[in-house]
């Protein structure tokens, strides 16, 4: 059978959906697909909210569209289909010597997800952002296959592009030479927000990437841990296979004075004097991988993450939200900050020359007037959030976020005029209309 | 080269019958990491072709795409004396066969013989061909993989369930032939699997990743099993449903 009917959700588990979705396994079926009904691709959902989503409309699921076809070891190109997951990547072609230019904190995530999110990694502030390192893809639209280049407006409207321009089936990406199969790893104690934003702003490393106390207050305001890595020549064991969360943990596992006593705790597992470990490739990439479905730990209501990015200058900012984040006791164990650079891939996409901040919030009734409460700081700051994980900006919010929306939405409109491509954060936000 | 090969042994080539079924997939991938050589048959030579150069890149020593239809003989030739021409141990897995709905096959009994062709017939003739060059290297395995519907015809699908009970019958009798000089034959019997064939259907339960399947081929290879139900506990539900008296069977619609 084509089209099945399911109820699927985003990584957050907050918003769900019905909805048929199809399964191509070859491209050929995939372009049958396109043809008879255009209708959004999804990957494997690890976009936190809606985006994935498309409640009582089609999908299509690229898991099956997984495969590598080709790596030009002369020119450092690597061709998949776009389903191909980029921890299979490092998996398969990191020991060859090859890494793709970025990747984020998930090695479940698609190419085609990386894509459509434009997605950022641990050395965003050097390599810029996952479709800078596009070098092409093919798009699948109902009159046909086409190519997308950098030179090709489309391009633009594409990465970043939550899946609006269509199907993407397979993409070329630039890889870089890796100086080993191991990671280098230096992890040292932050006692505050201002050391923390001068260490990054100060940082040589190749990867950084910092976690964030978002429990703590008055003077350690920020305190977390900083990590900086460069890959290296080394043995270590091959990464761990994965422990897989059986149930949803009950409401109370994170609840303020679990979270509190737990970050005290993982905070001080870093020696003061700091350290530096050798891991393999993948623990570094995407720590949280080991634990498989770790979204059901926040319960059977879910969670939330808000991201948002403000400009260097808006600095300050950050501290208002880490105390009122403190302040709420809502946070999870799970925020991270890190220094961005300005390189961004598409005209929707988030990211931009500032510092970076996430937080995880478990479902609970507060957390979504504290989430608006922060998009609301981070507009006002000149800041934006990231739609991949947005669960409560406001329509009229986003234009100041998305300058370029209106020009991007015209170009989506203008391939997929009635609409096919939207998902339901694109219905949410009003992403595509002008 | 007479010395049984092993599972990781360097020199091991698999032809796979119907190698753009998701089983299938599965299965080359898993062989390729282990460094095997492949030869993937099948219809779709685009999709092949991408199916072999993912398995080149995951490892495996050789990936080619060759075309196989089990309704057309004249395409066993090229195949066979592909084999013929590797060295090490040959091995062979087979995915074909095809379930048009019921329904339509009632419609159209002319379709009876395609079903057969491609669930027993077709892969059966290229099986008997290569069976002599197992034989004379004294090593290899063949692996059929069948369907718990061939265990009991059922009135929802009874000419797929019969053309896959003729093919166990027929990998029984290989294994009885091969076991003589060495070589192997496994009969797989899947319950539901998680493919494009089942992919929307309902009454589908404790359906299984093709992975799973997989590994228990590979895990049935290396141990020398003879038949085996996977995921396993099919071999228990089958028990049962073999086990209902013929006078109540027929009056079940399971």
């Amino acid at each position: 059978m084509t089209w099945k009917t399911v109820e699927y959700a985003g990584w957050g588990r907050f918003y769900r959906a019905k909805g048929e979705l199809a399964r191509p396994e070859r491209a050929s079926t995939l372009d049958q697909l396109v043809r008879e009904t255009p209708c959004p691709a999804i990957g494997r959902r690890r976009s936190y909210a809606d985006g994935c989503l498309n409640t009582d409309g089609r999908a299509i699921d690229t898991a099956r569209l997984d495969r590598i076809l080709s790596l030009d070891e002369e020119e450092g190109i690597l061709e998949v289909e776009a389903g191909c997951q980029l921890g299979e990547i490092v998996r398969l072609i990191g020991p060859k010597g090859w890494l793709p230019m970025v990747l984020p904190g998930t090695g479940f995530a698609t190419v085609g997800g990386a894509i459509g999110m434009d997605v950022h990694g641990k050395n965003h502030h050097h390599a810029g952002s996952f479709g800078q390192h596009v070098e092409a893809m093919t798009l699948h639209l109902p009159e046909g296959r086409r190519k997308v280049t950098p030179a090709d407006k489309l391009f633009g409207a594409t990465v970043g592009g939550m899946g609006q321009t269509g199907p993407i089936g397979t993409a070329r990406l630039r890889m870089q030479r890796t100086k080993g199969p191991v990671m280098m790893v230096t992890e040292r104690r932050v006692p505050n927000l201002d050391t923390y934003l001068e260490l990054f702003d100060n940082s040589e490393a190749t990867y950084t990437v910092g976690w964030i106390d978002a429990t703590a207050t008055g003077a350690s305001l920020g305190r977390g841990i900083l990590e900086e890595g460069e890959t290296g020549a080394g043995l270590v064991p091959p990464a761990k296979r994965g422990r897989r969360i059986p149930i949803d943990a009950p409401h109370f596992a994170l609840s303020g004075p679990i979270v509190r006593g737990f970050n005290a705790t993982y905070f001080r597992r870093i020696p003061e004097r700091g350290r530096t470990v050798v891991k393999p490739l993948e623990d570094f990439f995407f720590p949280l991988d080991k634990i498989h479905e770790w979204n059901r730990l926040y319960g059977k209501r879910g969670f939330h993450q808000f991201q948002c990015v403000v400009p260097l200058s808006a600095r300050e900012v950050l501290r208002d939200m880490l105390k009122a984040v403190g302040e709420s006791g809502l946070a999870s164990p799970l925020a991270v900050l890190k220094r961005m650079g300005p390189g961004r891939g598409g005209m929707m996409s988030f990211p931009t020359d500032g510092y970076t901040l996430a937080i995880d919030f478990p479902a609970r009734d507060e957390a979504p007037a504290m989430i608006r409460r922060l998009i609301a700081m981070a507009v006002e700051a000149g800041g934006r959030v990231y739609l991949a994980k947005d669960a409560f900006a406001q329509p009229e919010q986003v234009d100041a976020m998305y300058p370029e929306r209106e020009t991007w939405a015209g170009i989506c409109n203008n391939l997929d005029p009635d609409g096919a491509y939207a998902t339901d954060l694109v219905r949410r936000l009003n992403l595509r209309n002008l | 080269m007479t010395a049984p090969n092993r599972t990781g042994d360097a020199g091991e080539c698999w032809l796979i019958l119907g190698a753009t079924s998701s089983m299938a997939r599965a299965l080359s991938r898993k062989l390729a990491e282990r460094g095997a050589s492949l030869l993937l048959a099948g219809r779709d030579m685009t999709d092949l072709e991408a199916s072999a150069a993912d398995c080149r890149l995951r490892g495996a020593a050789m990936a080619e795409a060759v075309r196989f239809d089990a309704r057309d003989p004249d395409t066993f030739e090229p195949i066979l004396e592909r084999m013929a021409a590797t060295s090490g141990s040959l091995n062979a897995a087979v995915f074909v066969g095809s379930m048009p709905p019921q329904a339509e096959i009632d419609a159209d009994p002319s379709m009876i013989e395609g079903v057969v062709s491609d669930s027993f017939t077709g892969p059966a003739r290229l099986l008997q061909a290569l069976a002599p060059m197992l034989e004379e290297r004294g090593s290899g395995t063949i692996v059929g993989v069948g369907s718990v519907a061939g265990d009991r015809g059922r009135v929802g699908n009874y000419v797929y369930g019969a053309a896959k009970a003729g093919f166990h019958t027929y990998m029984s009798g290989l294994r009885n032939r091969l076991t003589r000089s060495g070589a192997h034959a496994i009969t797989v019997k899947p319950g539901f699997v998680d493919t494009a064939m089942t992919w929307g259907l309902d009454g589908m339960f404790l359906v299984a990743p093709p992975e799973a399947v997989a590994d228990a081929i590979l895990k049935a290879e290396r141990k020398r099993q003879n038949v085996i139900y996977t995921p396993f506990f099919w071999r228990y539900i089958m028990m049962i449903i073999r086990a209902v008296p013929e006078p109540i069977f027929k009056k079940l619609s399971i």
